[in-house]
């Protein structure tokens, strides 16, 4: 029976395939303030669900923390919106147009989303000039890529990049030589080269010190408003810091929303975070 | 070609070396005479002219090893299949001068008393039909099975594996007579190439140059893949292939333009190989050779192109050697080589170079 719905709806004749009528990524709709509207969300890995029925929206030009335990489900929530893990059901919409869950990495990339990693993730074999040009937007197909050459516009956009990340001094320098902190920054440079809408940041200064700490939490701070940017993050100190609006995530799904003291005493959170 | 060279000190030497070799040593075989001490014997032409499509095939195996981190442990499959689509248009000169003396049918169908010439022989009769097919025969097997292998994102030990099982698969099936490519005994008995005699000096020194030009040019062309941006992406594959998805690019389609690229040029240093040395036949699908040739890239030295064509000639001239003088050594030799470059050189032979002169 399924089978034939399947056919069915594949039939339909008032609408016509996906693959003629291709999704326009160029450009994101917003116009109604929210840039990130993820709802019903659930994934489950051999059963036990990591998220679960998860709703949250991000809006244009938002700092948002999120918090939680270990295992409450954030990064597989970053998985979800980059496209590498596909949920079980729920809608994943980047703006009011995009569908990201019909989409592959690169595509959503491309399309506006970018994602640092837990772990700083730079290409240890390349200088960070380099790694910056590899991340610019433009057409990344592999002929555009074998052709591609610096315009000296895009050199001073690497290099205004570099200036926002506080590496001008070593362009030359291979990324693997780098310090953690600056590889950190160095990676969110290259999301800010893809010229992205969103983005999505893993648990940024995880290894820091106090002073790479600060420097990171102005350098994400002064990328809200132009971007709109979530923040995964352990440190409490640093969440305190930075944000405005922060949530709980808790067995994959959000417990609590506010500003800092508001999600401080919540009853619920703190039944979470320090036991009954 | 010059900008492609700017800052290769190794590139320039080897292309400078090379170019000499492909201008002197035709004129110390065929101008000077055999009592001078200078002559080279045609033997020696020969076998520096299979060394060099060894070279190319090496150059090959560096562009998707040591730049893109794929590890492929069935490169001999794409030089055999240019050897072959090369051994089919060389079979099909011979003519009436086969054993059997049949005009129309290669020996070895006579044998199996085939009627006529199967379907998949057409046209390698035509020199530059042939040519496409050494280029085209192992670039859609290489796109066919990167497409594959590079969608469901195979990567590392497993791909090396499946690559390892396809030359294998392929080993057993030109053994089987019905494939209709000699069996066992593969192709052999070739007399000319484009009307000329292949025992000829002439006909030899004319492959040892051509040999020497595809090298130039293969090494010109993967060259400027890896100086372009491309091949500063490829390089980020090997290093972090999420990051690389994750910044917008077609990790899939990148892999599959390279890996193509790669077997191309494989299939034309088999087609160089075959006619030099006389012979195309199974064995060269075996495992046991691409592995080999995985160690002369290692010896060489990873990520340099020159490096793989320097190891590439410094372990077949060993074999040579060491064949002749004690042929039961060369697989202990060739394992002792391996193990010592793996544990002292990790960079080859011209990692230590480059130290040296640092």
């Amino acid at each position: 029976m399924s089978a034939l719905n399947k056919f069915r709806e594949t039939m339909r004749r008032d609408q016509v395939f996906d693959i003629v009528n291709k999704q326009d990524y160029s450009e994101v709709d917003t116009s109604h303030g929210q840039i990130l509207y993820v709802e019903d969300v659930t994934v489950s890995f051999d059963g036990f669900k990591a998220i679960n029925e998860l709703n949250f929206y991000i809006e244009v030009g938002e700092l948002r923390c999120m918090i939680g335990p270990n295992g409450a489900g954030k990064t597989t929530m970053m998985d979800i919106i980059t496209g590498k893990t596909k949920p079980d059901k729920g809608s994943v919409w980047f703006g009011q147009n995009i569908n990201l869950l019909k989409m592959t990495e690169p595509e959503i990339a491309q399309a506006g989303v970018g994602r640092k990693f837990q772990k700083p993730t730079v290409f240890e074999h390349h200088n960070i000039f380099e790694n910056l040009e590899m991340a610019m937007a433009g057409n990344k197909g592999v002929w555009a890529t074998y052709r591609a050459k610096l315009s000296s516009e895009q050199h001073d956009r690497i290099m205004s990049v570099m200036d926002t990340i506080g590496l001008t001094d070593n362009s030359t320098q291979r990324a693997g030589a780098l310090s953690h902190g600056q590889k950190q920054w160095l990676e969110i440079g290259m999301l800010l080269m893809q010229n992205p809408r969103l983005l999505l940041v893993d648990e940024p200064v995880a290894g820091m010190t106090h002073q790479e700490m600060d420097k990171t939490g102005e350098l994400l701070t002064s990328l809200a408003g132009e971007h709109s940017v979530v923040v995964v993050e352990h440190d409490m100190d640093f969440v305190r810091s930075i944000a405005k609006k922060v949530s709980v995530l808790h067995q994959g799904s959000i417990l609590a929303e506010g500003t800092m003291d508001e999600v401080q005493n919540n009853q619920k959170v703190i039944e979470v975070y320090l036991g009954e | 070609m010059f900008k492609l060279l700017k800052g290769d000190r190794g590139g320039q030497v080897f292309l400078t070396l090379l170019t000499l070799a492909a201008i002197l040593i035709p004129i110390f075989n065929l101008i000077l005479p055999e009592s001078s001490p200078f002559h080279v014997s045609t033997f020696t032409v020969t076998l520096l002219g299979k060394y060099l499509a060894f070279a190319l095939l090496a150059l090959s195996v560096d562009l998707v090893w040591g730049y893109m981190g794929i590890l492929s442990l069935g490169h001999g499959a794409f030089f055999a299949l240019g050897g072959y689509a090369m051994g089919m248009y060389l079979m099909l000169q011979i003519g009436d001068r086969g054993v059997y003396g049949n005009p129309d049918l290669p020996d070895f169908m006579v044998f199996l008393n085939w009627k006529e010439i199967p379907w998949f022989w057409h046209g390698f009769d035509n020199f530059w039909f042939a040519m496409v097919m050494v280029a085209l025969v192992p670039g859609l097997l290489a796109f066919v099975f990167g497409a594959l292998a590079f969608r469901s994102r195979v990567t590392g030990v497993y791909l090396s594996i499946i690559t390892q099982a396809l030359t294998y698969a392929l080993l057993l099936a030109f053994f089987r007579n019905e494939m209709g490519f000699g069996g066992n005994n593969g192709l052999t008995d070739f007399k000319d190439i484009l009307g000329f005699s292949l025992q000829s000096d002439n006909t030899r020194i004319a492959l040892f140059v051509a040999s020497a030009i595809a090298l130039a040019l293969g090494y010109l062309s993967c060259r400027s893949i890896v100086t372009s941006r491309l091949g500063r992406v490829a390089v980020a594959i090997r290093d972090s292939e999420d990051r690389v998805r994750f910044i917008g690019y077609r990790v899939d389609h990148i892999k599959l333009a390279i890996f193509t690229f790669s077997a191309v040029i494989a299939g034309v240093a088999g087609a160089l190989y075959v006619p030099q040395v006389g012979i195309i036949n199974p064995g060269e699908f075996s495992p046991i050779r691409s592995i080999e040739l995985v160690i002369w890239v290692a010896i060489g030295g990873r990520t340099t192109l020159y490096g793989a064509v320097l190891g590439a000639f410094i372990v077949n001239y060993s074999k040579t050697y060491l064949t002749g003088v004690a042929p039961e050594t060369w697989l202990f030799a060739l394992g002792a080589l391996f193990v010592f470059v793996t544990l002292y050189l990790p960079n080859g032979i011209v990692g230590l170079l480059k130290r040296k002169q640092a």
